[in-house]
């Protein structure tokens, strides 16, 4: 426990879908200090009753067991699970527009096809492509169009799920 | 529907259903002020009678009267306020329940909610603004909900690590019939707080505590707010192991103050013998404390040898800031159970002469006196503020008596010098440090308490902040003593500057103070003054003696400080001892010491 060392977290909160509670959330963390370095949430029961809130947060070993324990005391917090503890995937959705003519437009195209990005829109001077993927590959995909242009981002924020038979319920 | 049987019954308006659930949860007192948003709550409060409603003269003190209420009760208490500016001068009394977790429920009015969002007359973002201030709160957005809310709201303050609660109500919530529920008993949705500890756990501290060669119980509010039981077994375990127990600030009474095994009070200006045992101890025994960081000096210089068990209610208070060896999450009294029939169970012997041993080195810190002062008896000499304690102790022992407190030097002195020998009888803002708590929590002990001698130990100062509150006292008959030690200045404001600001004594003077025997006497309250040592006994005698509220003002030292000290930043072995101890060192504060307040 006394490890100083930084590592980042992914963290699953199931909550009940009620006004707020994503307010509260985010107060914790603003609140002691905690950072965030993307938050997702959406309904996820059929009924709308519950949701989930994936955030990955970075901290020693000792502070992301605390943000652990504080999520898991709010009142509509169902459950708290630590996906960095075991095997898991997680996914990010990204819209990327990138404007430019000529060698750079045919280099950005090749380069998303590459990535398995997908053109959502195009026109003469651009396009928007749709890119799902961890975190990293992501990263590495703007880094790419960068230079060819790139010209605005719109990202989901992670999404994370453990693998195999374990559930959050 | 959780939380709530099915069957309902329609009630004329939410304010009439909203009162019949307050009558099922237990509430015979509410303390509030009304407004606009809230008419519909007191028009019915008029047409009842199994409510009592106090009228306070600020928002602030309904919180504090309603903490005193539940600090002296074990029930939770209640307010009422009305919109926007009654909720926003509720916050300080919400931070300082929420830091001292005691239970209360805050009913605040709205604006209607067709015109939330509009910034409408006294309209406030209550439940934004209260968010970080609770445990929890609610905006009551449907009739069909109300009552099933408030009655979660009880569940929710009352259990697990107790809190704040709020219920925001707008008014049309409260004009429109509303259903009415019994409280059910079916499990929260998500909010299950864990109360029994593993006893596995258990087992593994009995081993490590019958090991012990030099251990230490370090016991907080957690065994306060787990009720009079829990700490009758603390001080049982504690005879059956015959350890030393230290108690904080906020745990005061729980082991009595009288017994031999009572080491005082810890922290910053807790005993000498106290800290010592704590830093030189090798097993610690943590019962509902949170390592506040006025208990623990510097972190990395906390008991450095020590193996550390930790029994909280909230996990969240694990590993916060202390890196203990044994967890055990669970309720003190849960706790204190299972530790005694283990520790029963376990046949391992324990080391006696190392017991003993243990005991002759906490008798030579004893034999320090970390708490003497000397006061001169000669007629015309001035009154020590820690004698003025001692001699109020004297006069009122043998009287059921409720101590509340201001914030600052007095509040250390009155739990020095004060002894308490059962718990729910020190109410004292511990977490928020709010100066102006201690009239109104000691009005709030006094309606609950109304044959018994309430005490508001205070500073003139702290009292100030709240002194409207002597209306209240007046109207309602209650006959709380202000025993203020006057020494013209916020005196822990000024020792700060004295040893850690080169004695520069900015803006802590009292300037322009009021002549608070006229100031008794313009509330229909009784005013005395004792400005010599020969008045105080005859002052603090007739104190008691009068039937009636009393600011009795002691002209006390204007120079006296607090002692013992561990200066910010300072290890528990590096406390500076007073005037009285030959070898008191210089203050050995850090620039990194400054900065920790």
């Amino acid at each position: 426990m006394a490890n100083n060392d930084l590592r980042s977290a992914t963290i699953s909160v199931l909550v009940e879908n009620e006004s707020g509670v994503l307010a509260r959330v985010i107060g914790l963390f603003s609140g002691r200090g905690y950072n965030i370095d993307s938050l997702t949430v959406a309904p996820v029961e059929r009924d709308g009753s519950k949701s989930r809130i994936t955030v990955v947060t970075q901290g020693t070993e000792m502070v992301i067991e605390q943000i652990k324990a504080q999520l898991d005391r709010l009142v509509p917090v169902y459950k708290v699970l630590d996906l960095t503890e075991g095997p898991h995937l997680s996914r990010e959705l990204a819209l990327i527009k990138v404007i430019g003519t000529g060698e750079k437009r045919a280099e950005a195209l090749r380069l998303a096809d590459a990535f398995r990005a997908r053109v959502i829109d195009a026109t003469t001077e651009s396009f928007t492509f749709e890119l799902t993927g961890a975190t990293d590959k992501l990263d590495a995909f703007l880094d790419l169009m960068r230079p060819l242009g790139l010209a605005e981002v719109s990202r989901t924020g992670v999404a994370a799920i453990a693998r195999g038979l374990k559930t959050i319920g | 529907m959780d939380g709530t049987i099915a069957t309902s019954e329609l009630m004329k308006s939410g304010a009439e259903a909203l009162l019949r659930a307050l009558t099922a949860q237990g509430v015979d007192t509410i303390f509030g002020y009304p407004g606009g948003a809230v008419l519909p709550i007191y028009d019915a409060i008029f047409q009842q009678n199994e409510i009592k409603h106090i009228l306070v003269r600020h928002e602030q003190a309904a919180v504090h009267a309603a903490e005193g209420y539940a600090r002296s009760t074990g029930k939770v208490g209640v307010v009422l306020v009305t919109s926007g500016p009654g909720a926003t001068n509720a916050v300080t009394g919400l931070v300082d329940a929420l830091m001292d977790s005691i239970p209360i429920v805050c009913l605040t009015g709205q604006v209607p909610t067709h015109l939330i969002g509009n910034d409408a007359f006294q309209e406030a973002d209550t439940t934004g603004i209260t968010r970080q201030a609770t445990k929890h709160n609610y905006l009551v957005k449907r009739s069909d909900d109300l009552v099933r809310i408030v009655h979660e709201a009880f569940q929710v303050a009352r259990t697990g690590r107790p809190g704040p609660v709020l219920v925001d109500l707008p008014k049309d919530i409260l004009i429109n019939p509303a259903p009415y529920r019994e409280p059910g008993n079916q499990p929260h949705r998500s909010y299950r707080p864990r109360t029994e500890p593993d006893p596995a756990k258990i087992k593994e501290a009995v081993a490590l505590l019958k090991r012990a060669q030099r251990p230490v119980v370090y016991a907080g509010g957690g065994v306060i707010n787990a009720g009079p039981e829990a700490s009758k077994l603390l001080t049982e375990f504690v005879r059956l192991t015959g350890f030393p127990c230290t108690n904080t600030l906020m745990g005061l009474g729980a082991y009595p103050a009288s017994d031999p095994q009572f080491l005082g009070m810890l922290g910053m200006h807790g005993t000498y013998e106290a800290n010592l045992a704590m830093h030189d101890c090798d097993v610690m025994l943590n019962l509902g404390a949170r390592f506040d960081d006025r208990v623990t000096g510097r972190l990395n210089a906390f008991s450095p040898g020590s193996k550390k068990i930790h029994a909280d209610i909230d996990p969240a208070n694990i590993n916060k800031s202390v890196v203990v060896d044994v967890a055990i999450v669970g309720d003190a009294l849960a706790t204190l159970k299972a530790l005694i029939a283990a520790w029963k169970a376990d046949s391992t012997r324990q080391d006696k002469s190392a017991m003993a041993q243990w005991w002759a080195q906490i008798d030579l810190w004893r034999a320090k006196q970390s708490l003497r002062y000397t006061q001169n008896r000669d007629p015309g000499s001035i009154i020590k503020p820690q004698y003025a304690i001692e001699q109020l102790y004297k006069a009122t022992r043998g009287r059921e008596t409720y101590v509340t407190t201001e914030v600052g030097q007095h509040q250390m002195w009155a739990a020095q010098y004060f002894k308490f020998e059962k718990p729910n009888h020190w109410m004292t803002s511990g977490g928020l440090g709010t100066m102006g708590y201690g009239l109104p929590a000691a009005m709030g002990v006094q309606v609950a308490h109304p044959d018994a001698l309430v005490v508001d130990i205070a500073g003139e100062a702290s009292t100030l902040m709240n002194i409207q509150e002597m209306g209240t006292l007046a109207q309602y008959r209650l006959p709380v003593k202000i025993f203020i030690l006057n020494n013209h200045y916020m005196g822990m404001v000024r020792q700060w500057q004295e040893l850690l600001h080169g004695s520069r004594y900015s803006s802590s003077y009292s300037e322009a103070l009021p002549d608070f025997v006229k100031l008794a006497e313009s509330f229909h309250a009784v005013g005395l003054r004792a400005e010599k040592v020969e008045d105080l006994d005859r002052v603090i005698a007739e104190m008691i003696a009068v039937d009636k509220p009393v600011i009795a003002d002691i002209c006390v030292d204007e120079m006296e400080n607090v002692f013992p000290m561990i200066p910010s930043g300072a290890a528990h072995n590096q406390m500076l001892l007073g005037p009285e101890h030959k070898t008191n060192g210089q203050p050995g504060v850090t620039d990194a010491g400054l900065a920790l307040v």
